[in-house]
């Protein structure tokens, strides 16, 4: 096994002894007083036995006095008058709808004594099927950020002073904006009656116009669509239609458009079923390595200004002529696209992620020549999730300096912080009478005279319609926190005529759908449900296409200018577009691809590594990749472009295009003045990564690569990377063949393993399970929980880890631990790479306890904190912990958290640990600590302190909670209704979950009936009897993957 | 010997016959009595006026044989003139529907009602001399057995020093008993046995509360509202069959009858525990001082700053007297409906309480016992009696078959691992 099929970073690939040496200390702390013991004996220690005395007396003596304090009055204050639908320690759920500029997703609201506390899908909207994502899952914590605005304000020289009233407000601000051209200046807007309210505004202030603004837009291809279709507008998309796709650099299961719709429909056709089972062909040219670069079946990279390039040879090779790039392995991957695009016959969709118009044209035309349109893009229905123009925001830039547009209402958009030209915004912002709706101090809020925060959305009435058609609303799962108000209720006030009867916009809303519905009843129903869709599904529509800017736009999109080194702007799965820059659980989320968490980088090949800072990953002979991997500090370099430059650390990924410098936007918020960024802009966005966003160029549309050059600098800086914090010791945890070798003989995937297994049990028996083993089988006699987990269908998108969180209390721990290893989440989400070292596959391995039935953790266990219950749990009992982390170590998973600070604020003393912070812990540890946001804590599950271990419990509190549901009403059936947070959360549908005794139940039918052939436990031969199963990866490529790969090589 | 056993069938079966007997005379009229606690007795008492009539001599009032039935599904909807008349006296409080209610339930409540007796206060002392009268005669005991055993050694030591001197046999002069080394040792390891069992016994103690009887900010009396009054416990704590918290009512639940019940008229007398007498209608009026209600005006103080709730009303800071430690998950319907347990298995006799004390030390092993003990509602298969939910164990189905098992308790089905209440 020298030569590893499966790698998570290149020093594991390439075995250097740094790597080595940094395995071995899995904890890699800095021990505490005892620390250097060692070798000297006890007197010569630098903390000699007094010390030792000392701190033992001390505890001693702290913890008798802490224990032997009165027991604390505790009061019990019920309700004066109990609302009818809330029985204390019962949760409500509420249909609602997550909404992020022009994001939409519908949602279940689980709701605990009237606060919100976590997120789920809303199985009944066809769009998503129930499926969320980090963003939506994590939007609930942003209820209770404390840098929220708290009441309405008015600038007051440099500061700012509340403005008593919103009738008070009214009147100033209707005194300063009449007369005026007002300019509405929102994110996509896609609420029906929200765009009511917003004509009937128009109305009253003729000169003003309403500007969608999009932090990242989508311009590009609505004006090519415009061009083409003649519709300003972008097609809903059908991936589950498609045999073939073809993404040229669109991150459609990450970050493009819709993802968690998309993400649900690609998963249909990535299933393994049935005996003859097939599955959608995925290829991907892309520059850096995308999340969902990292899916494809077949992937090939080019430098960001190919694009064009690429997508014209692509629609030339349809018709039969080669491609003609330097690189051969791109050209043979545009025939084989080409050919299959083809033979799809009209089952198959291209799409790509550029904003040029031009290149966008050229993909339509593709779409057009091989009958996607109509069968994969429905122009029938609209996707109303972006909406922005690019045009539109100079020329209003341009309007407000010229005083055409003499005031602004400002909702939902920063542009002083997203603008590619934030000073032009700025200097434009500072003509005008202007006021913000934002619900936080951002940089362009601290920049407006009045401020009128608006609600959080799950304390909004509202709807949205992300597909023409398809609506989902939304109702208030809490009372306004602070003194804010609906924006929508400002513009009715403010446009309205006196005396009007609706001047709130509840009223507005219930007026509006009630009217739209027909009668109370439907419109409650549609309340109660959530959504409301056509009742009939209408046929897919093709758009009418013209192909008069074809010729000019093939020309255009082929003949960008190029250079030596590229950079191309990018969102990340966690951070986006920044609007969640000050969420901690989405600031830890590590990054599926580089599993770098708080900060931004410049994602660089293996190949510039070499030529730009002499660091050579690739060989364990030359340059010091050593010290690059071990050690946080990463080489900080200096790009530049258009004169505007900025300096990143720098992270080597294989699989990126040799000449692209991959930046991702969404980082680096910070207020006018650097000090007020931590209260203005929260504590987590505070120094976490470098604003991009100049980097944007214009053109007509904006562009989200460029031409720069780059050099290196002396400096510096740390980042926080998860990856290989667990190590496997190069046991083999990954199985995966190509769909060609699966379908002709199935249980080839799992050859070498079962082999292994049967050689390690006892002669002549089959049984591995009793036979392999010294340990007693134990009996299971009601229920065993198991989960299986489809390596096939995970895209990596993590929504599972941000539920994991939300559900479990897990908690934050920082910048600061999580380089120290000391991150708590209970599921993480492994990244192997394998295969050729330039462009490697890549596979996502969700890792969790995997309560194995002959854990190695319980038996070390000096205090039986950890054991096992008679339903398959290995169940972790923290008040007996005490902390030896014998467990941590045995455990071959790695899945063990240790408490080593007291992040939670869990610890009997208040104020614990603030001498901590700045010297272990970082602030924004602190923020979880807060009154307000530790209102987001489930409250049926303990809040660990400091000294337990922790790990993933399958979400215990549901379990207990189902069954007790299932004995209240007699009916053992309803145990299969359970589901895990992680398996909730996923949009693929990935993970099942359920009682393996139960022979009706998912889990069993995939175990024992449908997935026999696939169905693996990591690091089986081990005989730790893993609960959690997994499903071999399936390619469909021509490649040899997997197994066979290393034979060939060897040949 | 055989005497004893003798005796001891008799008493046996004697009680055996008693049960039985009583048993199916009483069960008819228990389940109407069941069913009136539960659904009447808020409101009704059977011999005098409350917040509804009294129900005694129902049969001579109402003006038609099959009326209180059509009353009892829909008091609002019933306009005959006997109807009208009770609704007018009563108003503004109307009774509450119960569609719910079978013919044979409310035959069963009415059976009740006319059987009902009031109750004979109980003469003479019931109780028995308990263990503890043994401990201490066992002292006793011991003690007498100690000195005895002392004397007897200071006899000896004393008899062999005469029989020394006799003998002419040189001895050191004895070591008085408390210089002697093994007394003094004796002594030495008893105190640290005795002082490591107090202490370790105080720190396991430590944050357990048992009898922990806080004084409330209302004078509360259980025993006049659930034993004297016989209000079913989940009128008032209706979260233990729904929820985790079985809860506290809501202000506005106490309202429900305190608009009505504005003077402490009770039979018992309210005494705190300091032996202070309590004023029954002063405490009803510091309730209504939390609900904002004008008891002479009999209506609630009006809205003036538009917060939803009447002026002054502000909700009761009880003291929480049950309190679990925060890695503890407890779950009330768990028991209460699923397990079929009694308020009083944890909470003790609570009717007979003045003020609420904590019963059960509430301590782990005080859980685990009982879920070792407990037997569950097991499923039997043969004749589908027991929670079908229990129909997935299988195994334990082929052990009660054979004979293996006799009975499921709690702890079989995994009620005593960790993670059922701690996660």
């Amino acid at each position: 096994m020298s030569n590893k099929k499966y790698w998570q970073s290149f020093g594991e690939l390439n075995q250097t002894a740094s790597f080595e040496e940094s395995t071995k200390n899995e904890f890699k702390e800095e021990l505490l007083p005892l620390a250097d013991l060692d070798d000297k004996g006890i007197l010569d220690a630098q903390t000699p036995r007094r010390d030792f005395l000392k701190y033992l007396g001390f505890s001693t003596a702290a913890a008798a006095l802490a224990a032997s304090c009165e027991t604390p009055i505790r009061k019990a204050v019920p309700y004066l008058n109990r609302p009818d639908n809330i029985i204390p320690g019962v949760p409500n759920y509420y249909a609602s709808t997550y909404i992020n500029g022009g994001d939409a997703i519908s949602v279940v609201v689980k709701q605990r004594d009237g606060r919100p506390i976590k997120i789920e899908g809303n199985e009944l909207s066809t769009i998503t099927n129930g499926g969320t994502n980090a963003q939506a899952q994590a939007s609930v914590l942003d209820l209770y950020d404390n840098t929220r605005l708290r009441y309405p304000m008015q600038k007051d020289g440099s500061g700012f002073k509340e403005v008593t009233g919103f009738d008070a407000f009214d009147n100033m601000v209707g005194a300063a904006i009449a007369g005026k051209a007002v300019a509405l200046l929102t994110s996509t807007v896609n609420s029906p009656s929200t765009l009511a309210i917003i004509e009937e505004f128009k109305v009253k202030y003729p000169t003003g116009r309403h500007i969608q603004y999009d932090a990242i837009s989508y311009s590009g291809m609505i004006q090519a669509n415009e061009a083409c279709y003649g519709k300003k507008a972008i097609p809903s998309y059908h991936f589950d239609n498609a045999k073939v796709i073809v993404s040229l650099g669109a991150d459609f299961l990450g970050t493009w458009i819709s993802p968690t719709e998309f993400s649900n429909q690609y998963s249909k056709n990535r299933k393994i079923s049935g005996e003859q089972p097939e599955l959608s062909k995925h290829f991907q040219f892309e520059s850096t390595m995308s999340l969902t670069g990292s899916n494809a079946d077949d992937r090939y990279t080019h430098k960001p200004s190919e694009t064009g390039a690429v997508a014209v040879a692509i629609l030339n090779a349809l018709n039969g002529a080669a491609a003609s790039f330097s690189d051969t392995k791109l050209n043979e991957g545009i025939r084989l696209a080409a050919t299959n695009l083809k033979s799809a016959a009209g089952n198959a969709l291209v799409v790509c992620g550029s904003n040029d118009v031009n290149i966008q044209i050229v993909i339509n035309a593709i779409n057009e020549a091989i009958g996607a349109n109509g069968k994969t893009i429905n122009w029938a229905i609209r996707s109303n999730y972006k909406k922005g123009i690019d045009g539109d925001m100079v020329t209003l830039i341009n309007d407000m300096n010229s005083g055409a547009i003499g005031a602004v209402l400002i909702h939902d958009v920063n542009p002083v912080y997203s603008y590619s030209d934030s000073k032009k915004f700025k200097d434009a912002l500072a003509k005008v009478v202007s006021v913000s709706f934002n619900g936080t101090m951002d940089e362009t809020t601290e920049l407006c005279k009045y401020i009128l925060p608006s609600h959080h959305w799950l304390e909004s009435w509202g709807d949205a319609e992300p597909k023409t058609g398809y609506y989902s609303l939304l109702q208030p799962t809490i009372n306004p926190l602070f003194k804010t108000r609906a924006w929508q209720t400002s513009l009715i006030k403010w446009s309205s005529a006196a005396g009007s009867m609706v001047n709130d916009y509840e009223t507005y809303f219930k007026t509006y759908w009630n009217a739209k519905l027909g009668s109370t009843d439907l419109y409650n129903k549609a309340l109660q449900d959530g959504v409301i869709e056509p009742s009939a599904i209408l046929p897919i529509t093709a758009g009418t296409f013209s192909n008069s800017k074809l010729t000019e736009a093939i020309t255009a999109a082929a003949s960008v200018q190029s250079g030596a080194v590229e950079i191309i702007l990018y969102q990340k799965i966690s951070i986006g577009n920044g609007s969640q820059a000050n969420n901690p659980w989405l600031q830890e989320l590590p990054d599926p691809i580089t599993k770098v968490t708080w900060d931004n980088y410049a994602m660089i090949s293996p190949a510039m590594a070499l030529s730009l800072l002499n660091l050579d990953v690739m060989n364990q002979e030359r340059g010091k990749q050593s010290d690059y991997e071990v050690h946080p500090e990463k080489p900080v370099i200096k790009i530049t472009v258009n004169g505007k430059s900025v300096q990143l650390p720098v992270i080597v990924i294989p699989g990126m295009n040799a000449a692209t410098i991959a930046l991702a936007v969404g980082y680096g918020r910070e207020s006018a003045s650097k000090e007020t960024t931590a209260d203005n802009i929260g504590k987590s966005a505070n120094g976490a990564g470098k604003n991009v966003y100049p980097l944007v160029s214009f053109n007509g549309t904006n562009s989200y690569s460029s031409v720069a050059t780059v050099e290196k600098t002396d400096t510096k800086y740390p980042l926080a990377q998860t990856q290989v914090h667990g190590f496997t010791e190069s046991r083999p945890v990954i199985y995966e063949t190509n769909l060609k070798s699966f379908v002709a003989n199935p249980e080839s995937v799992l050859e070498e393993i079962t082999k292994e297994k049967i050689a390690i049990t006892i002669g002549g028996s089959k049984d591995f399970v009793k036979d392999a083993t010294i340990y007693p089988d134990y009996d299971k006699p009601g229920i065993k929980w198991g989960m299986s987990i489809d390596l096939n269908t995970c895209t990596g998108c993590s929504a599972c880890v941000v539920a994991c969180t939300a559900e479990n209390n897990v908690s934050v721990v920082g910048k600061m631990q999580v380089q120290r290893a000391h991150e708590m989440h209970w599921l993480r989400i492994d990244r192997y790479f394998t295969g050729d070292l330039e462009n490697p596959d890549v596979v996502f391995q969700p890792m969790l306890c995997q309560h194995c039935d002959n854990a190695p953790c319980e038996n070390v266990c000096p205090v039986a904190a950890t054991n096992h219950s008679s339903e398959g749990l290995n169940q972790m009992t923290y008040n007996r912990c005490i902390g030896t982390r014998y467990c941590a170590n045995n455990c071959p998973y790695k899945v063990r958290r240790f408490n080593w600070l007291d992040y939670t604020g869990a610890d009997s003393f208040a104020d614990n640990q603030n001498p901590m912070v700045g010297t272990y812990m970082d602030a924004s540890v602190m923020q979880m600590n807060d009154d307000l946001t530790r209102m987001v804590l489930n409250p049926d599950v303990t809040v660990r302190s400091r000294g337990v271990i922790e790990k993933c419990s399958f979400c215990v509190q549901r379990l207990q909670e189902t069954k007790l549901e299932a004995k209240k009403q007699q009916d053992p059936k309803l145990v299969r209704n359970v589901k895990v947070a992680c398996m909730q959360a996923c949009p693929t549908n990935a993970i099942s979950f359920g009682n393996v005794n139960d022979k009706q139940s998912d889990i069993y039918k995939i175990r024992n009936v449908e997935q026999t052939h696939r169905a693996f436990y990591v690091m089986e031969q081990l005989h730790v009897l893993p609960n959690v199963s997994y499903l071999a990866k399936v390619r469909n490529t021509e490649r040899h993957i997997g197994v066979e790969e290393e034979t060939n090589a060897a040949v | 010997m055989s005497r004893c056993r003798k005796m001891f069938f008799k008493i046996f079966t004697s009680i055996f016959l008693v049960i039985l007997l009583s048993i199916n005379v009483q069960s008819f009229a228990a389940d109407g009595e069941a069913l009136f606690k539960a659904n009447c007795a808020s409101c009704h008492k059977v011999d005098k006026d409350f917040t509804g009539p009294a129900l005694k001599g129902w049969k001579d009032r109402v003006p038609a044989d099959g009326w209180i039935y059509k009353w009892m599904a829909n008091p609002a909807e019933q306009t005959d003139a006997y109807a009208t008349a009770l609704k007018a006296k009563w108003k503004p409080t109307i009774m509450t529907n119960f569609p719910q209610l079978k013919k044979e339930d409310i035959d069963g409540i009415l059976k009740y009602i006319d059987d009902w007796a009031p109750p004979v206060a109980p003469t003479g002392a019931t109780g028995q001399a308990d263990g503890s009268g043994d401990s201490l005669l066992f002292g006793i005991l011991t003690l007498v057995l100690a000195v005895i055993a002392f004397i007897l050694l200071q006899v000896n030591s004393s008899l062999r020093k005469l029989s020394d001197d006799k003998e002419g046999v040189l001895r050191p002069e004895p070591v008085p008993v408390y210089k002697n080394k093994t007394y003094l040792m004796m002594g030495v390891l008893l105190l640290f046995a005795l002082g490591g069992y107090y202490t370790i016994n105080g720190a396991i103690g430590l944050g357990r509360m048992q009898n922990y009887q806080p004084e409330q900010p209302i004078y509360y009396s259980h025993k006049v509202h659930a034993g004297t009054n016989q209000i079913s416990c989940l009128y008032c704590h209706g979260g233990a069959q729904d929820s985790k918290q079985a809860s506290i009512p809501s202000v506005s639940q106490c309202m429900n009858c305190h608009k009505a019940i504005n003077k402490y008229e009770g039979p018992d007398e309210l005494v705190k525990e300091d032996g202070t007498a309590v004023d029954g209608t002063a405490e009803i009026q510091k309730l209504y001082d939390y609900a904002g209600w004008n008891a002479t005006t009999k209506t609630y103080n009006p809205d003036t700053n538009n917060d939803g709730i009447a002026d002054g009303a502000k909700p009761i800071e009880w003291i929480k007297v049950h309190n679990l430690p925060d890695h503890v998950y407890f779950n009330h319907s768990q028991h209460i409906k699923v397990g079929k347990q009694q308020c009083q298995t944890c909470h003790g006799n609570i009717q007979e309480m003045p003020e609420v004390y904590q019963f059960s030390t509430l301590s782990m092993g005080w859980c685990i016992n009982c879920h070792r003990e407990t037997k569950v509602d097991f499923y039997n298969k043969e004749n589908a009696t027991g929670n079908k939910y229990y129909s997935i164990y299988e195994k334990f189905h082929k052990d009660i078959k054979s004979g293996k098992m006799d009975s499921v308790t709690v702890e079989n089905i995994g009620g005593t691992e960790c993670q059922k209440c701690h996660y």
